[in-house]
């Protein structure tokens, strides 16, 4: 499947058209910055900002045991969503590192499971090879787009251009109604820390929306790419896939315990989640903030009085944490807790960092 | 895009202007806008000796870190503090405030292995 040809959202001309730099990102050629990831990721935290997230696969789930049959699969509960509500839930391994980190939306008649576009593959696969009862998937890549409008502004933005009331929406809850006059969902759910809104709707309807909301709303909204998205969520103590959490990194070690339900009778890997939780002593992604300027990156070596203790899984200049340079790192142990003082070695030279409880921001 | 008058540039985009037996050193207009938002300079020390075309620190925006590539060699006489607390300076100023270091020059037939502005101009216009 790395052979296949790179494939392209509804928007691709658009981002090219708005002058993206555009990069390879899960399958897709996809926009990382159109004026910058800094201005981009400002107009985020104090105005708005657009994104296309159309890579992000959407699979669509039928039938009367979806929910008892995903709660097998999980860590988060599934069975206890009512309609309209999104949840955040992680697809574990049996040794309960994660398949892949996700959303689930609950509709009345179906259920929308949204999967990290590296993970689109595997994710497929893996539910196919697990199907049992009453459930039907569809694959609806090349059918849905997903829009984002994040930001304090975003209510402002969104409100001229959806039917229904918005701003009546809770957090991590969704509504069916139209977008741009297509049929579409509008979740208050987002991956920027701050308020922010996601749209699915129909592919042939993405580049008419994208361009009324620009249009209409030119001065509070700025497109932006992945770039400022990674900032966004990593300065908000998000986890990335393949960085924070992987088929390695279970989520009690990425700091992610509070979505593991244990009182579910029963879900793969919850065994081995169960016996590292009892023993309490595994590595832990930890935040870490670095005395000096220089950009912490993902696979650097932390160290602890000359000794390798752990490595960087992401890092960035922080915009709204001062500017420092911010990372998460997983953690031996004895150095996962807050107030170590730890090494980075960057380029040969060991740079002193603190390990800080994360979000690096959150939002006043 | 005509470049500054009296630079000369290297195929790795850095710019050099030679004054006497000094020369300053920068990246283009072109490197600093492909490059994007620039974060971090790790610049040689004062004092080392560098060998022309030698890695000798590196740019690194928000998303990439970008080898520098010295295009003279000579010794280190200065680099530009400025930069440790402001890189961005490399984005709004890459001919003027946005400078890396100055060196000393060692070889002045160097030169010889470097482009004029129009050359350079020509070079990125097939990019």
């Amino acid at each position: 499947m790395d052979d296949e040809p790179l494939r392209r959202t509804a928007l691709f001309e658009v981002h090219r058209t708005l002058g993206a730099r555009i990069v390879p990102f899960g399958g897709f050629e996809m926009p990382v910055q159109y004026a910058g990831i800094l201005a981009e990721h400002e107009a985020v935290r104090k105005r708005a900002g657009l994104f296309d997230l159309s890579h992000m696969a959407q699979f669509e789930l039928r039938g009367n045991d979806v929910a008892a049959w995903a709660d097998t699969l999980t860590v988060n509960h599934v069975a206890t969503m009512k309609p309209y509500r999104a949840r955040y839930n992680i697809f574990t391994n049996a040794a309960g590192g994660a398949h892949d980190d996700v959303i689930f939306y609950r509709l009345p008649e179906r259920w929308l499971v949204i999967v990290n576009a590296g993970n689109a593959h595997k994710m497929w696969a893996h539910l196919e090879a697990e199907r049992r009862g009453d459930v039907q998937l569809r694959d609806l890549r090349g059918e849905t787009a997903l829009l984002a409008v994040q930001g304090p502004r975003s209510v402002e933005v969104l409100a001229t251009l959806v039917a229904a009331d918005i701003a009546a929406l809770k957090y991590y809850t969704c509504v069916e109604t139209k977008a741009g006059g297509a049929p579409a969902i509008v979740a208050r759910t987002g991956y920027t820390g701050e308020d922010g809104f996601e749209v699915f709707l129909p592919a042939d309807a993405a580049v008419s929306l994208w361009n009324a909301l620009l249009t209409e709303h030119r001065r509070v909204l700025a497109p932006c790419g992945l770039g400022a998205r990674d900032v966004l969520r990593l300065e908000a103590g998000m986890p990335l896939y393949g960085h924070e959490l992987t088929e390695e990194i279970t989520p009690l070690q990425a700091g992610l315990g509070w979505a593991v339900k244990f009182a579910k009778p029963s879900f793969i890997g919850k065994a081995a989640l169960e016996a590292q939780a009892a023993a309490n002593v595994y590595p832990r992604i930890n935040g870490l903030v670095l005395d000096g300027r220089v950009p912490m990156r993902a696979g650097y070596r932390v160290l602890r009085d000359g000794a390798a203790v752990g490595e960087i899984r992401s890092g960035s200049i922080a915009p709204s944490a001062g500017s420092k340079s911010i990372g998460t790192a997983l953690l031996d142990p004895a150095s996962a807790t807050v107030g170590t003082r730890l090494g980075v070695e960057v380029r040969g030279t060991e740079h002193l960092a603190t390990t800080v409880a994360l979000p690096f921001y959150k939002r006043g | 895009m005509a470049q500054p008058a009296g630079l000369l540039f290297s195929k790795d985009h850095e710019w050099v202007k030679v004054d006497g037996d000094v020369a300053t050193i920068g990246i283009s207009d072109y490197a600093q806008h492909s490059l994007g938002d620039i974060v971090y300079v790790e610049l040689p020390r004062v004092g080392a000796t560098l060998q022309q075309f030698a890695g000798i620190g590196v740019v690194e925006s928000v998303k990439a870190v970008s080898d520098i590539f010295t295009p003279l060699g000579g010794e280190v006489l200065e680099i530009n503090a400025a930069l440790e607390a402001d890189a961005s300076l490399v984005n709004r100023e890459p001919y003027d405030g946005g400078w890396f270091y100055k060196l000393k020059l060692g070889d002045d037939s160097e030169k010889q292995n470097l482009m004029s502005g129009d050359d350079y101009d020509k070079l990125i216009a097939e990019v």
